[in-house]
């Protein structure tokens, strides 16, 4: 293996990408990102001095609108798809651990 | 009922002349459905009750010779968000998720009066090349229900192909309509970017996805196109371009005399299987019979987009995934004690393995310190990409090859291995990258698997690729070629 990403990164990137692995994940994952990132390093063999960077292919720029709100009055269809609501409202688990809360 | 026999325009007639209902038309189709499925696994959800109720109004109100679409069943890709009716992505994260508006290219569709049958199963999230990365199941290739039928829009050719539906919607970010199509022996087209409207398509690679139709025919594809297609201001990078009546310019079965055709020599290199090249070959010569010049060509770069599609498609998905939090909508995990805990184990229970890993490659194409080395340099490549088409493209109405380099491959073959399986979208990849159009349609059969081959056009000039289409369509028999499923058919 050629060590380009190494199982602590992996777990650097994972932490960023709000995700967590087991240890038999990251066996499993670190070999194989490491390959991945192996065939984005095939890139380097591009010439791209003074080459531009490519972010988007659509042929509008810069398209303006008013600044109008529009209610789709679809607020109880939505809160439906929510996991915990009550009274019109999304809820969710306090923000600090609750078994340090003492 | 199955539509091998009969294509939209046939089906219209039909309606009009009142030879079947479209209540018949539909609850035919549900029967052909329930019959089939147990075989090809392609749908994630039916849309039963509705789409008999809505069939009534139609027939109350009478379908007329300038509605082509009126009564029509259409079959979604299940990462098009469909009002009421359950969208998955194919994603447990999404399991129960019912959203509350149409895409824009699903309400063109109901505009039009077509039926929506049901959700298509696909890769979660678009992810994948075989639907194998499904949460929920395996859909099985039409013509071998050993073999995947390619993905991510897996479940709409199969449903297609096997005659459930005359008409799919897929999305392609990386080839996901054209290898599908081309893995079923189906008609499919990838737009220029921007063509269709992404609204309420359940956004992977936002600079990548397109919405677009899978067919038997390609005129049938045409219609469908000309339907969805056009600006939409909740998709500010859909284009002004006026969109054209496609399905009418085809009327022309040797309108490619005159034309240069471009064969990109990279298309049949390595890897390509040889029943894949001789049938592009063939169909090269057919061109050529028609009137049409083929010279071979370079894209000297191709090699690079699988590399430069990985940064960045993953780049863009992990930043468009991190929407799924479980606070406002879809899967959210019990164990929790605190907000942190409710998004990583959320995520983590809730996406499967090759969404975590597009999700990780992304991350870390972006992350400090590797961002110039990796999403930058993928962004640049992106643009010499770009200009290889661009020279090609100067002096060629259009290019040819495979859409893929294999025919449909066993089920579970691959998915073991994430770097074979990334290779499978070499030749379609590129494409996206550039945003122009792609269309894949049959182009012969390989070991009794279908061969599709890939048109490339200018941007907005779908209208070539489908003449050209049409052409080799109205001069070969290949799209007339039916799986047998069985021999139930």
């Amino acid at each position: 293996m050629a060590n380009r990403i190494n199982r602590e990164q992996v777990q650097h990137v994972a932490g960023l990408a709000k995700l967590e692995f087991t240890d038999a994940e990251l066996d499993a994952f670190t070999p194989q990102l490491d390959d991945i990132i192996g065939m984005f390093e095939t890139l380097s063999e591009v010439d791209t001095d003074g080459v531009d960077v490519t972010s988007n292919v659509s042929d509008q720029l810069n398209v303006m609108r008013e600044d109008v709100a529009d209610n789709w009055g679809q607020s109880a269809a939505l809160l439906k798809n929510a996991p915990d609501a009550a009274r019109g409202f999304i809820k969710v688990p306090a923000i600090i651990d609750e078994s340090e809360d003492n | 009922m199955n539509y091998f026999k009969q294509d939209v325009a046939s089906l219209h007639a039909d309606l009009v002349a009142k030879k079947i209902s479209a209540k018949e038309l539909t609850q035919a189709t549900f029967d052909n459905i329930k019959a089939t499925d147990p075989k090809i696994d392609a749908f994630l959800t039916l849309n039963e009750d509705a789409a008999l109720k809505q069939a009534d109004a139609i027939d109350a109100q009478g379908i007329a010779a300038d509605q082509p679409l009126a009564g029509i069943p259409v079959a979604l890709k299940d990462n098009l968000v469909t009002k009421g009716l359950k969208t998955t992505a194919a994603s447990k994260i999404l399991e129960n998720f019912n959203p509350v508006y149409d895409a824009t290219a699903v309400s063109k569709l109901a505009n039009a009066q077509m039926v929506t049958v049901g959700k298509t199963n696909l890769d979660e999230f678009a992810m994948g090349g075989s639907t194998e990365n499904s949460a929920f199941k395996t859909s099985k290739n039409a013509w071998d229900q050993t073999k995947v039928p390619g993905g991510s829009s897996g479940g709409s050719a199969a449903a297609v192909a096997s005659g459930q539906v005359p008409v799919a919607l897929g999305s392609d970010t990386g080839g996901s309509i054209r290898q599908p199509a081309a893995f079923n022996g189906i008609v499919g087209i990838k737009p220029t970017y921007g063509r269709v409207s992404r609204w309420g398509l359940i956004a992977f690679g936002s600079s990548l996805d397109q919405i677009g139709p899978m067919t038997r025919s390609v005129k049938d594809n045409a219609t469908i196109l000309s339907a969805i297609a056009g600006h939409d201001d909740h998709d500010l990078t859909s284009s002004t371009q006026a969109v054209p009546d496609f399905a009418a310019e085809l009327n022309d079965a040797t309108s490619v005399k005159g034309l240069r055709i471009g064969l990109p020599k990279e298309f049949l290199a390595e890897g390509v299987d040889d029943g894949v090249k001789s049938a592009i070959l063939a169909a090269a010569d057919t061109y050529r019979k028609l009137g049409a010049t083929v010279d071979e060509v370079s894209l000297p770069h191709n090699k690079y987009g699988v590399a430069a599609y990985y940064i960045i498609g993953s780049s863009e998905a992990s930043s468009n995934l991190q929407r799924f939090d479980g606070i406002r909508y879809g899967y959210r995990a019990d164990d929790v004690k605190n907000l942190e805990d409710v998004y990583v184990k959320s995520r983590s229970e809730g996406f499967g393995e090759e969404v975590k890993r597009r999700i990780m490659l992304g991350t870390f194409s972006l992350s400090a310190g590797f961002y110039d080395a990796y999403f930058l340099k993928a962004a640049k490549v992106r643009t010499v990409i770009i200009n290889d088409f661009k020279a090609v493209l100067k002096d060629h109405d259009f290019i040819m090859g495979p859409v893929a380099p294999t025919t449909a491959f066993g089920i579970g073959d691959e998915i073991k291995d994430p770097i074979t399986m990334y290779m499978n979208d070499v030749l379609t990849i590129p494409v996206n990258l550039a945003g122009l159009p792609g269309l894949s349609l049959p182009a012969g059969f390989s070991n009794n698997l279908p061969v599709g081959m890939q048109l490339i056009g200018r941007p907005f000039d779908e209208s070539t690729l489908y003449k050209a289409g049409y052409a080799f369509e109205q001069n070969t028999d290949f799209h007339l070629q039916l799986p047998t499923l069985g021999g139930q058919n």
